[in-house]
């Protein structure tokens, strides 16, 4: 510790005398660094100036660009995501269509009250008159007035004047059926002995009888009711088979389920055409018979009939086994 | 002669035999008859008769084990373990269409109890049979083989699959336009069954076109008509964005707006939930339903109801109003509030309580000024009632608590102060805090 002090002591004083000695060369030493102190001093101004600035240039950009986007904020929001106006507007279009829509619905539900009542107020209509139809027998007559034409009334019921207008029921007819067609048979059922028309009233019994010698009754009525014998011509008409066509070409179409052309379901929402086989789509069809062999030319044509290809049958084929002579018979 | 009375014997026999067969079919049709039946072993009885070779008789026997059946499932697992079912299946292929239509319905009356006995009726190979019925000229018997199908499929998601690959789906659009009410009736109540379990299923109806179809019948005036084809709709939108998506460019608004007017309480229930399946997926779907006016139809529709058919229309207000402020807006304007604040004081239900509660929720949740909408109405005050009688359930307690945690403080408090009822303001900032 005292050699310590003594040192320190005798540094200091040995740095001032160095110092003294020394002075000229200390004087241009300090020269030297203050230069060169002023030199970095002005190079770290320089810098520290150019921080300063820098940052206050950036404060001013900072500045400026926070009232640009301030603007440009403020302008987003009240456009695009919350644009008051176009709410209001919104709103006010949403009130009418909800105003419009409650009216709308209000009507029709009138509509269908409307209706409702009408086709009630009909069936009632209807039912009262068929109740006066079949209570014509109420009507008043001129000597006894009827239940609703009460002689102490000035006048009389409306239902009086319903059942006058009413037009009394008739006892339910048997419905006869319709036939369409008449066809060779239905001549043919008229004809049996089982039509023999009978009279409504029977005769009385002790009627005399009546004189004279008469044939056998069953006789009589084989000759008269004798069952039609209809010629080959008639029995069997010309064009059996275009008729026997037609009737298959019905009985399939009765099997059909619809009469659309097929569609396919998976894409039936599509709209789509059924789209046919090539065979189906093309022009150029199988040749047809006649065309195998003939040639035609419609300008030669004198009439616009086809040959016919079938003829009635001979009158001689239909008196065969009718006729009293033996003639031809095998023996 | 001999031979006259050998065939006596069989006429009689036949006699005896028809005459059986009728009564017990009549007699099938009280419920106390019933048990005594099923005790004398009418069963085996009937089944020896299914095979007889009089075809009236056979009709006669069909519809009888149908009508037993129909009673309830005992019976009707008394006929499948008598091993029925697949000689129905067999015979129904070639018979005539009356016994087609009377095995069409055992096949249903056993296939409604539950679902093993529909997995029975399709391992015995049913489907392909009811399926070929579906083709048939007579619409009586396509509408039971639809029902038989309607009830198959109504179960679970595997049956609804085995009866689509059966292939019943495009022929059930078929029966959709055929003339007859009752038919369109049935196909669309199967549609509709086979469509709500998954939304693959749904995906095949569509895929089949039913939905043009569907959207075109809603004007048919039959109320049990609209009725099933607003369900089919429903279950079809429900699944997904894209099948909501087809459902509405089917063109059903503003045409299902006019169903919501109807006198039918089923069709207006069924509308407001068909709304309420498309609204609810998007803001999109939900727009354009506001758009169309459907906000205030349904608003109405809740107004003139009673009860369950509310339900549908108060979820769906709730809905629309979830997916952004400006729908909620529209909600608001639209009048909606103070009619949900009527079914919120007025419903017995806990249900419908608590649905009303969630709907002023979502409508007031957004701002402050939904909030002051909302509290305007006085609805706040009721809140606060229900969730403190001792009497409301659970699950309206939890409820309305969600309910009234959802509003921030911010919202509520101005106004509660601002709100006609000061003395629930103490209490309220409590249950908040």
């Amino acid at each position: 510790m005292a050699t310590l002090a003594r040192l320190q002591a005798r540094s200091s004083t040995v740095g001032n005398q160095y110092y003294f000695r020394n002075r000229h060369l200390n004087r241009i030493v300090t020269v030297i660094q203050k230069w060169w102190r002023s030199f970095l001093g002005r190079k770290q101004y320089q810098l520290t100036v150019q921080v300063a600035y820098y940052t206050m240039m950036m404060n001013l950009y900072n500045a400026m660009a926070v009232r640009i986007q301030r603007r440009w904020r403020g302008y987003r929001v009240r456009k695009y995501l919350f644009n008051y106006y176009y709410l209001k507007e919104y709103l006010k279009v949403v009130s009418e269509t909800n105003d419009a829509i409650r009216k709308a619905l209000e009507e029709f539900a009138e509509m269908k009250e409307r209706e409702e009542k009408k086709a009630n107020h009909e069936r009632e209509e209807k039912k009262r008159d068929y109740q006066a139809r079949k209570m014509h027998y109420l009507l008043s007559t001129k000597q006894i007035p009827g239940i609703y034409n009460s002689p102490f009334r000035k006048e009389p019921d409306p239902r009086e004047l319903q059942l006058q207008k009413a037009k009394p029921l008739t006892h339910r007819r048997p419905k006869v059926k319709q036939k369409d067609s008449t066809s060779l048979t239905d001549w043919l059922a008229c004809t049996s002995t089982r039509s023999f028309p009978r009279s409504e009233i029977l005769p009385p019994i002790n009627r005399k009888q009546c004189q004279g010698p008469f044939r056998d009754i069953t006789e009589v009525l084989e000759q008269r009711y004798k069952p039609l014998e209809p010629t080959l011509r008639v029995a069997e008409p010309i064009d059996e088979l275009k008729l026997a066509r037609e009737e298959l070409r019905r009985e399939e179409w009765l099997r059909n389920v619809n009469d659309n052309m097929f569609l396919p379901f998976s894409s039936y929402h599509k709209n789509e055409k059924y789209i046919p086989s090539m065979h189906l789509s093309s022009k150029y069809a199988p040749i047809s018979y006649k065309e195998q062999f003939r040639s035609e030319n419609p300008k030669k044509w004198i009439c616009d009939k086809d040959f016919q290809t079938v003829l009635p049958s001979f009158e001689l084929f239909s008196k065969y086994g009718k006729l009293y002579s033996k003639a031809g018979q095998i023996v | 002669m001999s031979q006259r009375q050998v065939l006596q014997v069989f006429e009689q026999y036949q006699k005896a035999r028809t005459q059986f067969v009728q009564m017990v079919a009549e007699l099938a049709t009280r419920p106390q008859n019933i048990e005594t039946l099923q005790n004398a072993g009418v069963m085996s009885l009937l089944r020896t008769l299914l095979l007889d070779v009089v075809p009236t008789i056979q009709q006669t026997a069909a519809l009888a084990l149908g009508r037993l059946a129909n009673y309830n499932d005992d019976l009707a697992e008394a006929v499948v373990k008598c091993d029925i079912l697949p000689q129905l299946v067999y015979s129904l292929a070639e018979q005539n269409r009356f016994y087609k239509k009377a095995a069409a319905f055992v096949l249903r009356a056993v296939g409604k109890h539950s679902p093993q006995l529909a997995q029975a009726i399709v391992d015995c190979g049913a489907l392909d049979t009811l399926v070929i019925c579906l083709e048939d000229f007579d619409p009586g018997v396509k509408e039971a083989a639809a029902w038989a199908l309607r009830y198959i499929a109504r179960h679970n998601a595997e049956l609804s699959q085995a009866v689509v690959d059966a292939g019943a789906v495009p022929l059930l659009v078929l029966c959709i336009q055929e003339p007859e009410i009752a038919l369109k009736r049935i196909a669309a109540s199967a549609l509709s069954d086979i469509a709500k379990h998954s939304p693959e299923l749904a995906q095949t109806v569509v895929d089949a076109g039913a939905v043009a179809h569907l959207a075109q019948m809603i004007l048919n005036p039959d109320a049990k008509l609209k009725h099933q084809i607003l369900s089919a709709l429903s279950q079809v939108s429900k699944h997904s964005v894209d099948l909501a998506e087809m459902v509405v460019e089917a063109e059903i608004f503003p045409v299902v707006l006019t169903c919501l007017k109807d006198k039918d309480e089923y069709v207006k229930k069924n509308a407001s939930t068909l709304i309420r399946e498309i609204a609810k997926h998007t803001p999109e779907l939900s727009q354009l339903v506001v758009n169309a006016g459907g906000v205030a139809a349904v608003i109405d529709c809740i107004g003139s109801c009673k009860g369950n058919t509310r339900l549908p229309g108060i979820m769906m207000l709730g809905y629309v109003a979830a997916h952004s402020e400006n729908l909620a807006m529209a909600v608001i304007i639209s009048k909606g509030v103070p009619q949900l604040s009527v079914c919120l004081s007025e419903e017995p239900e806990d249900h419908i309580k608590a649905a009303a509660a969630w709907a002023l929720g979502q409508i007031g949740r957004h701002t402050p000024e939904h909030a002051r909408a909302v509290a305007v109405t006085n609805a706040l005050p009721v809140l606060l009632s229900l969730y403190m009688s001792t009497e409301s359930s659970e699950d309206l307690q939890v409820k309305f608590a969600a309910y009234l945690c959802l509003k921030p403080q911010k919202y509520l408090l101005p106004n509660l102060e601002n709100g006609n009822s000061k003395s629930i303001y103490p209490w309220g900032c409590n249950e908040i805090n």
